[in-house]
């Protein structure tokens, strides 16, 4: 657990926006590599990792997808060598102010995210009223000609926040959502070195997500699964989070989907097996859409059954995310025991409620 | 080029009924291709050179439909109401002509506005066609229009309605003119249905399966008194997109596009639009994904009936398309 | 021009056998991603009439009925199985607050009885009564978050969070109308299984029951992908608007209105239907003299949103049974409009050849 403790806290230390996924994508390469047979990179940056099973060929083909892109901006002007941007995935211009950064220029900037005074804002702005995006400008500390120089529209602004461990096991950090997920698929390749599973597992590290789903679109239609999994973050229950259905205490289990982008007998069938394995776990109620790459494999080709499993988070699209250690390994695990059980004919077994 | 532009943006084709465009359109290009054929959606194809070394199957797309009207009633005094097709601003609309596909043609009016209307919206805006009353009228429901307007020559600087995307549509005819030699497979694509959501493109891509997508089409500018802040205006080259309100480029090819142009000494700029998306959206998720660019032509007034583009900046996307596609590409 | 011929409402009939099966549609619970219960109907009702039926990924009812004579025409047909309804969310002893799944408006929701499960337990949904609240409070809609589905404290044991729940209303016909929950779609559920009865000879039939048409066309998209035919026709339900403005004005939105027969789709927030095949629909309605309306183009949309945009594409229209109040506990629509419906269907397949799709879009 250490070990994927230490991978992660080096995610987390990565860029890797929403299309600019590389940086991340050569490190999550690094360990894949020996725990798959095979890898390779879609069209669009997708990392696909082949894990083969030891039944017969044709093997039955199972997919893991966790999104392994994060939020962060984009440089949109440059204004007296100060840089407006704009937003890549969904950020709350609220949480930026002071945040320390990382433009992507011809070299790399650290920088901070600025707030201009109030009087320099339209109808000279008061202090209780949040400051839009378009009016925050990243301030490199550098002169005007140094900046032009460096600086052009396009280049990436990424948190620079880097991994806090808090007490207990709570790891904090920028992109946790999702790449959480990605030590969780991790995980599970590492405890599947162990076991004879019949099945094919496709890893696959997806890109896009925050944007378009675009990984989650076109990864599966290249690998054809016969199942599909997504793992993604969900939301811990914190300060100031509704105490409602869509919340979930942190470290205190996984969450399993449940909704029209989840198949219902691979919901039961992996509610079972926590009960069995001893697992704390939530139902996760998705009762339209679920927000993660299930929404797009799902409805690849043909269509694909496909399951959500996720970890609850705090303060999610910031750069202080929250994750508990425990529920990554779980996520893992949980993972690896379901592929461990599937029997070569599983899918002759898949049945709606109205079959018999 | 002036005379193939006017002859585009003044052709009447709405969403869904690009007919007469692609008429057009195949004239210019059938003795330019090894071939042309128009798919269930309307979308013409157009295929050009074989694979060799270094060589990509690579789908261009410019759009051949524009923002128009539909009508939805008539009332008993003959006035027609209607909805949008595309994305279509109620401020530019009252005073204006609209052509039907059936020939007729009406002004746009509007009822009387209460203090606190800000501006007409759609439901109080109707379409006079000079009826005499409801058997009197030329329009039927489901009947399409567009915005009618001419094509005004300011010399440096173009004016017409539906220069989104037809200006893109003459820059690919002569691109396609241009072009001596290809390593690569092309696929020229005419697309439909461009401006209720990228329709056309999307199945013209699925049927083509390219290697490498490149959308052409317009953006807006950031170069108007108190205008969008924006880093691109009329007159400083295409712009190559980085990203919009639906699609990221891919890297490698805002690398490979920008490389070119500098290498090319053609002048080029770097574009973030926050709003709106291109056939290059389609395309990017098309079956197992496709790395994919757009290349812009500023434009000032979009979605308007008078857009405004510099003839320069379409005549250097020419250029650079030429050189995009005459030499191998690797990306990188 | 073709002479009219004499009208065909009543052949194909929708007769007592077929409203007792809308009956029965009507009546089950098959909120959008848990659609057994209409699943397991439509599957004992096509067992006989098609010659090869799967149920895919998503849960749609994919039935082929080949054609027995050549030039035959891949046509898909799609009727969406799924209704629009609630999912339990959260609670317990018999009181839950719940989400809506699909577009409701949460002002039909108060003092509604409902179906909760599989065991379909009778349920209220509870709102304050007007005693205690304010006169401001009655002047705004009552939101969701105040509203709970009541099943009682005994039968709070069999429901969970997760349960769907759908309204009670049951099926009935009043004069020349059909009342009912969840006509949008099984109008075009049963439109469909009679087609399959009624399939030319020359048209390879693929029939597409779908799923999750309401939270966004998600099993049209795979059915149409899987089924790949050459031409596609979405059958459902649309809203009839025709009631009057409140100051008697002439009206110039309705979408559709009843007795105006079979609403032939020209744009919609979907999909721009195929111009040849909106000419084919309109040519049969004229030459059998079947009544029919175009709907007003808009918003809203059908599964041929989905079709049409699959693989290299695939020319679409849909044609809806118009109905009022849609997504409420009780739509009304004409048994006429229906009868007409199905035989503008039966006609324009009749007169479909390969032919339509020569001429160019």
């Amino acid at each position: 657990m250490a070990e994927i403790k230490d991978f992660l806290k080096n995610l987390l230390s990565l860029p890797g926006l929403s299309g600019y996924e590389d940086p991340v994508r050569a490190v999550i390469r690094e360990a894949w590599q020996p725990l798959v047979d095979e890898l390779s990179v879609s069209r669009i940056g997708s990392l696909h990792g082949l894990k083969k099973g030891f039944g017969d060929e044709p093997r039955p083909r199972i997919l893991l997808s966790a999104h392994m892109d994060a939020i962060g901006m984009i440089v949109t002007g440059i204004e007296a060598g100060l840089l407006r941007f704009t937003e890549i995935g969904g950020v709350d211009a609220r949480i930026l102010p002071g945040q320390p950064v990382t433009v992507h220029g011809r070299r790399e900037l650290p920088g901070y995210v600025v707030q201009p005074p109030g009087w320099l804002l339209p109808e000279d702005q008061p202090t209780n009223k949040a400051v839009e995006m378009k009016y925050l400008f990243v301030d490199t500390g550098l002169r005007a000609a140094e900046v032009n120089e460096l600086v052009r529209v396009g280049d990436l602004v990424s948190f620079a926040q880097p991994p806090i461990e808090l007490t207990g096991d709570l790891l904090a950090g920028h992109s946790l959502d999702n790449r959480a997920s990605v030590a969780a698929v991790t995980a599970c390749l590492q405890e599947l070195q162990h076991i004879r599973h019949i099945w094919d597992v496709w890893a696959v590290a997806s890109v896009q997500e925050e944007e378009t789903l675009g990984g989650a679109y076109t990864s599966p239609f290249a690998i054809r699964p016969d199942l599909a999994v997504a793992i993604d973050v969900t939301f811990a229950r914190g300060p100031g989070s509704p105490a409602n259905y869509s919340t979930f205490p942190l470290g205190k289990g996984v969450t399993l989907g449940w909704g029209p982008n989840i198949h219902p007998a691979l919901y039961e069938a992996f509610k079972k097996l926590a009960e069995k394995l001893d697992m704390p776990y939530h139902d996760d109620l998705m009762p339209r859409m679920s927000g993660t790459d299930a929404m797009g494999i799902q409805v690849v080709a043909e269509g694909i059954p496909t399951m959500v499993l996720s970890m609850p988070i705090r303060y999610m699209h910031t750069p202080v995310e929250v994750v508990s250690m425990k529920d990554i390994a779980r996520t893992g695990h949980l993972m690896a025991q379901f592929i461990a059980e599937l029997p070569v004919d599983y899918m002759q077994s898949l049945r709606w409620d109205d079959e018999s | 080029m002036k005379p193939l532009i006017k002859k585009l943006v003044e052709a009447v084709g709405p969403s869904g009924y690009e007919g007469a465009v692609r008429e057009l359109v195949k004239k210019e290009v059938t003795r330019l291709a090894d071939e042309v054929r128009v798919d269930a959606l309307g979308n013409l194809i157009v295929r050009k050179g074989k694979q060799s070394a270094g060589g990509l199957r690579i789908m261009l797309s410019a759009h051949m439909d524009e923002i128009g009207i539909i009508a939805t009633h008539i009332d008993e005094d003959g006035f027609v109401r209607f909805t949008t097709i595309g994305g279509v601003g109620p401020r530019t609309l009252i005073g204006g002509r609209v052509q039907f596909l059936n020939g007729a043609f009406g002004v746009i009016a509007g009822e009387r506005l209460t203090a606190t209307d800000p501006v007409h919206s759609f439901e109080k805006m109707f379409i006079d066609l000079g009826a005499a009353g409801k058997a009197d009228c030329p329009v039927k429901v489901g009947d399409l229009a567009i915005f009618d307007r001419p094509m005004m020559d300011l010399g440096n600087r173009l004016v017409a309605k539906s220069m989104d995307d037809r200006i893109s549509v003459a820059v690919l005819i002569e691109t396609l003119r241009k072009l001596k030699n290809t390593p690569h497979e092309l696929y020229f694509v005419f697309s439909t249905q461009e401006e209720v959501g990228t329709r056309g493109s999307t199945t013209a891509a699925y049927a083509i399966d390219p290697d490498l997508g490149i959308a052409v089409d317009v953006t807006a500018t950031g170069d108007t008194p108190k205008g969008m802040r924006m880093a691109v205006k009329l007159g400083a080259g295409p712009a190559v997109k980085v990203r919009d309100g639906g699609m990221l480029s891919d890297p490698r090819v805002v690398r490979w596009m920008a490389d070119t142009a500098e290498a090319a000494k053609i002048p080029y700029q770097l574009e973030i639009l926050e709003a709106g998306f291109t056939d290059a959206r389609a395309i990017q998720l098309t079956r197992a994904g496709v790395p994919v660019g757009c290349l812009s032509i500023p434009c000032r007034y979009v979605h308007s009936p008078s857009e405004m583009v510099d003839y320069n900046d379409v005549r250097h996307a020419v250029s650079l398309l030429t050189v995009l596609l005459s030499n191998p590409i690797h990306l990188q | 021009m073709t002479p009219k011929k004499t009208s065909p409402s009543t052949s194909p009939l929708i007769g007592a056998e077929q409203i007792a099966l809308l009956e029965r549609l009507s009546n089950a619970v098959a909120v959008s991603g848990a659609e057994h219960e209409v699943r397991k109907i439509v599957m004992a009702e096509i067992k006989d009439l098609a010659d090869d039926i799967k149920v895919d990924a998503l849960g749609n009812v994919l039935a082929t009925k080949h054609a027995r004579q050549e030039p035959a025409l891949r046509v898909m047909l799609a009727a969406h199985m799924d209704e629009v309804g609630f999912m339990l969310v959260d609670g317990e002893d018999g009181l839950y607050e719940f989400a809506t799944v699909g577009g409701i408006d949460v002002r039909q929701l108060p003092g509604k009885t409902v179906l909760v499960g599989k065991d379909h337990l009778p349920g209220v949904i509870g709102a304050k009564p007007i005693h205690h609240t304010t006169a401001d409070e009655r002047r705004n809609a009552i939101s969701l978050d105040s509203l709970r589905i009541d099943v009682g404290n005994e039968n709070g044991k069999k429901v969970h969070p997760g349960d769907r729940a759908t309204f009670a209303t049951r099926f009935q016909q009043l004069g020349p109308s059909l009342v009912g929950k969840a006509l949008d779609d099984r109008l075009g559920v049963v439109t469909l299984i009679e087609l399959l009865r009624h399939a030319p000879a020359h048209i390879e039939l693929l029939a597409a029951f779908t799923v999750q048409e309401e939270v966004g066309l998600r099993g049209a998209r795979v059915a149409g992908y899987a089924l790949d035919p050459q031409l596609a026709f979405a059958l459902d339900s649309t809203p009839a608007g025709d009631l009057p403005s409140w100051d008697g004005a002439e009206s110039p939105r309705y979408n559709t209105r009843l007795d105006g027969g079979p609403a032939i789709y020209v744009a919609d927030q979907g999909t721009l239907s195929d111009p040849r095949l909106i000419q084919h629909l309109l040519q049969t309605a004229e030459t059998f003299g079947i009544p029919c309306q175009i709907r007003q183009p808009g918003g809203g949309g059908t599964d041929a949103g989905a079709i049409h945009k699959q693989r290299a594409g695939i020319p679409v229209v849909s044609v809806s049974v118009p109905g009022r109040y849609a997504h409420t506990a009780a739509l009304v629509a004409r048994l006429d409009d229906w009868q007409h419906t199905l035989a503008l269907m039966v006609h324009a397949l009749e007169r479909l050849t390969p032919a339509i799709l020569e001429q160019e879009r």
